[in-house]
C-alpha cells in the first residue's frame, strides 16, 4: 500500500550509541496540518525531525514523504534547524542566508542569480525583514535571526515545512510574526511540522500535536489528544501538579 | 633585482595565494590548527610514498603526503566519534605521532638520501630556484610550476564549488537535507588543504605554511563581511606579507620564510587593532563613545526633572553632580563640557541651565 500521507513514519527507532533516543514510533501527518511536536528534554524531538530530513539513520523502521524516500523527495521538504547550531558570525549578509534556501533548486555547480536574489527578498519581505537584507548577520537580534531562517525555508517553497524550535528565545512580536507565516502556510495546503516547547500556546497555534517521550504517546487533532491525562503521560508527575494549578487544558 | 630574487619572491606570492583559499574555511570551520596537524603528518606519506617510489624527488611523494593529510584528518574524526576525546586534543594526538613515526622512518632507513630533516622543518626558498623544470620550451624553477599547478587546482574548485562550500560551512544540516555531501565537500576540502600544504612546505617549510593558511584569513575577517571579500582580501594579505617578509629577510640577511611568517602576524596584528569596525581601537572608540553619550543623557535627564523647582540652585550645580551620579569631579567637568559643546545646557555653570535643544533631547530620553 502507498502512503500519500506527506510524513509517514512507520515503526521508527533511533539509537545513539546503541541508547534508544526514539522507540518504536508511528506518525502519519495529513496533507494542510500545522502540527506541533512536544515532550521534554532528550525526548527525541530534534531526533525525529532530523530522521525525517534523513541526517540520521534510523535503527529500525521507515520514513515516506509522499510515498517516497526522503531522498527522491527533498525538493518537497523545507527546513529551519535550531537557530543556535550556525555560527551567526560568519561573513554573510541576511539575503544571502535566505538565497541559501534556493541553493537545493540550483542542485551542484549552478550559481544563484536575479530570479534567486528577488525571490530571496520577496520572502524577507513576507517575515517583514525587507530593510534588513544587506545587514550582516552577526549584527541581527535573535528573533530576527529566526525570521531569517524562516525566509530561507520559504524560498524552498516547499510542500512540507520542518521546523526546529523556531520559537526559542524569540521575543513575543516575532512569535506573533512567525505564527501568521505559519497559519499562512496551513491555509495554502502545505503541512507544517514544529518541534515546540510552550505547552500553553499548543491549542491556540496548532491543530494537531505529537506527544513524544523516546515513544509516540499520542499523536492526533489538539481537542482529542492535548488532555491532561497524556500530557502527565508524556512529562511525567511533575507537570501534572503544575498543569492542575495552572489552566488544565 | 636579480632574476633570482624574482622568482623566489613568485614562489613566495604563488605560496601565499595558494595557501590563503582553502585558509579562509579552515578558520571559518574553527580547524585553523587542523593545517598545523596536516603540515606535520605529510611526513609520514612523504616517507611511505618514498620507500614505494624510492626517489626523493618523486611527485609522487605529494600524493603520498596528500593522502597521509586525508588519513590524519579521517583518524581526528575517528577518534572524536568516541566521544571521548575533544577536537583540539585528538588533533595534538595524532598528529606527533604520524609525524614521529615518519622521523623515525627516516632515522632508520633513509638516513643517506636526501630526505634530511632540517628540510623537512623549515624548508629552504632561498635555494628554490636552483630546481629548476623546462614546459613547453619554458625553463622556470619547478616550484613556480608547482605552486601555480596547485593554486590553479585551488581556484578551480573554489569556483566550481563556492555555493557549496559556503552552505556546508555555514550550515552543515541545511547542506546535507538539500541533498548537497557535506562529508564529500569536507574530505575534499581537506585534500585540497593536505596537497596545498605538501607542494607549499617543499619550499617554505611548514611553519610559514601554516602561518599563511591562518594569519591572512584570520586578519581578512576582521576587515570584511562578504565571504568573497574575505577571500580576496586574504589573498591580498599574504602575498603583501610574504614579499614583505622576503625583503625583511634580505634586509636582516636572516631566513626567509621566518620572517615571512612574522610579517604574516604583523599583518594579522594590524587588522586586529585597526579594523574599522572590528578592530580594538574602533571597539574602544565606540564604547567611549557609548559612555559620553550616556553621561550626557543622565545629566539632561537629572538637569530637567529638577528645573524650575525650589532645589534647582541646588541640585543642579556642578558639585552637586558627583553626590547624585556618583561622577568623579573631573567626569562631572567633562560630562558637562560635551553637553556645552554640543549646544545641550548653556555656557553659564552656576546653576547649570539646559538649553531649548537640551529639554528636547531630555524629553527624548525619558520617552524612549
Amino acid at each position: 500500500m502507498v502512503s500519500e500521507y506527506p510524513i509517514h513514519v512507520e515503526d521508527l527507532t533511533v539509537a545513539y550509541h546503541d541508547e534508544p533516543v526514539l522507540w518504536d514510533v508511528d506518525l502519519q501527518v495529513p496533507e494542510g496540518t500545522l502540527m506541533a511536536i512536544v515532550g521534554p528534554n532528550g525526548a527525541g524531538k530534534s531526533t525525529l525531525i532530523k530522521t525525517i530530513l534523513g541526517l540520521m539513520e534510523p535503527a529500525a523502521g521507515q520514513v515516506l514523504i509522499y510515498g517516497q524516500g526522503y531522498a527522491q523527495q527533498r525538493q518537497q521538504v523545507a527546513y529551519v534547524p535550531q537557530r543556535g547550531s550556525v555560527d551567526w558570525d560568519f561573513p554573510t549578509s541576511a539575503l544571502d542566508v535566505v538565497m541559501m534556501g534556493c541553493y537545493g533548486r540550483l542542485g551542484w555547480f549552478r550559481r544563484p542569480a536575479g530570479r534567486e536574489r528577488a525571490a530571496a527578498r520577496a520572502a524577507l519581505e513576507r517575515v517583514g525583514m525587507q530593510d534588513f537584507a544587506a545587514r550582516q548577520i552577526s549584527q541581527l537580534s535573535g528573533g530576527q535571526q529566526q525570521r531569517v531562517f524562516l525566509a530561507r525555508a520559504l524560498v524552498q517553497d516547499a510542500r512540507i515545512y520542518m521546523m526546529d524550535e523556531p520559537f526559542q528565545g524569540v521575543d513575543a512580536l516575532t512569535e506573533k510574526a512567525i505564527v501568521s507565516v505559519l497559519q499562512d502556510l496551513r491555509a495554502q495546503g502545505r503541512t507544517v511540522v514544529v518541534v515546540h516547547h510552550d505547552l500553553d500556546s499548543v491549542p491556540q497555534y496548532f491543530d494537531r500535536v505529537l506527544l513524544l517521550n523516546v515513544r509516540a504517546v499520542a499523536a492526533g487533532p489538539v481537542a482529542e489528544v492535548f488532555t491532561p491525562e497524556n500530557i502527565r503521560i508524556t512529562y511525567g508527575a511533575k507537570v501534572k501538579l503544575a498543569l492542575k494549578n495552572g489552566n488544565g487544558h | 633585482m636579480t632574476p633570482f630574487q624574482v622568482e623566489i619572491q613568485v614562489i613566495m606570492a604563488l605560496v601565499a595565494a595558494a595557501c590563503a583559499l582553502p585558509g579562509v574555511f579552515l578558520v571559518l570551520r574553527r580547524m585553523a590548527l587542523m593545517s598545523d596537524a596536516i603540515s606535520h603528518s605529510v611526513l609520514f606519506g612523504i616517507v611511505i610514498a618514498f620507500f614505494i617510489v624510492r626517489e626523493a624527488s618523486s611527485p609522487l611523494l605529494i600524493l603520498g603526503a596528500a593522502a597521509s593529510g586525508v588519513l590524519t584528518v579521517w583518524l581526528v574524526e575517528t577518534l572524536l566519534r568516541t566521544g571521548r576525546v575533544k577536537e583540539d586534543a585528538a588533533m595534538g594526538l595524532v598528529f606527533p605521532l604520524l609525524f614521529s613515526i615518519g622521523v623515525i622512518l627516516i632515522a632508520l632507513y633513509a638516513e643517506n638520501v636526501h630526505l634530511d630533516i632540517d628540510t623537512v622543518l623549515l624548508g629552504e626558498v632561498a635555494l628554490a630556484p636552483l630546481n629548476r623544470f623546462t614546459l613547453l620550451g619554458i625553463n622556470l624553477p619547478l616550484g613556480v610550476w608547482m605552486m601555480s599547478g596547485i593554486l590553479f587546482i585551488n581556484l578551480a574548485l573554489l569556483l566550481l564549488f563556492y555555493k557549496e562550500l559556503k552552505l556546508s560551512t555555514f550550515d552543515t544540516e541545511l547542506a546535507a537535507a538539500l541533498g548537497f555531501s557535506p562529508a564529500l565537500l569536507h574530505y575534499a576540502l581537506m585534500t585540497v588543504v593536505s596537497v596545498t600544504t605538501v607542494g607549499a612546505f617543499d619550499h617554505v617549510g611548514p611553519v610559514l605554511v601554516v602561518a599563511l593558511m591562518i594569519a591572512p584569513p584570520a586578519a581578512a575577517y576582521l576587515l570584511t563581511e562578504t565571504l568573497w571579500k574575505m577571500l580576496a582580501l586574504s589573498v591580498a594579505i599574504g602575498v603583501v606579507a610574504a614579499i614583505s617578509g622576503y625583503w625583511l629577510a634580505n634586509t636582516l640577511d636572516t631566513n626567509i620564510a621566518g620572517a615571512a611568517a612574522t610579517m604574516t602576524g604583523v599583518f594579522f596584528l594590524l587588522a586586529l587593532l585597526f579594523a574599522p569596525q572590528r578592530g580594538l581601537l574602533a571597539k574602544a572608540l565606540q564604547r567611549r563613545r557609548r559612555r559620553q553619550r550616556f553621561a550626557v543623557e543622565m545629566l539632561l535627564v537629572h538637569l530637567h526633572s529638577h528645573e524650575g523647582t525650589a532645589g534647582e540652585a541646588t541640585e543642579n550645580c556642578l558639585a552637586h553632580l558627583t553626590g547624585e551620579l556618583k561622577w568623579q569631579p573631573a567626569f562631572a567637568q567633562a560630562a558637562v563640557k560635551w553637553a556645552q559643546q554640543q549646544g545641550l545646557i548653556a555656557e553659564q555653570t552656576q546653576p547649570l541651565a539646559l538649553t531649548d535643544s537640551g529639554r528636547t533631547a531630555a524629553q527624548q530620553v525619558l520617552n524612549r
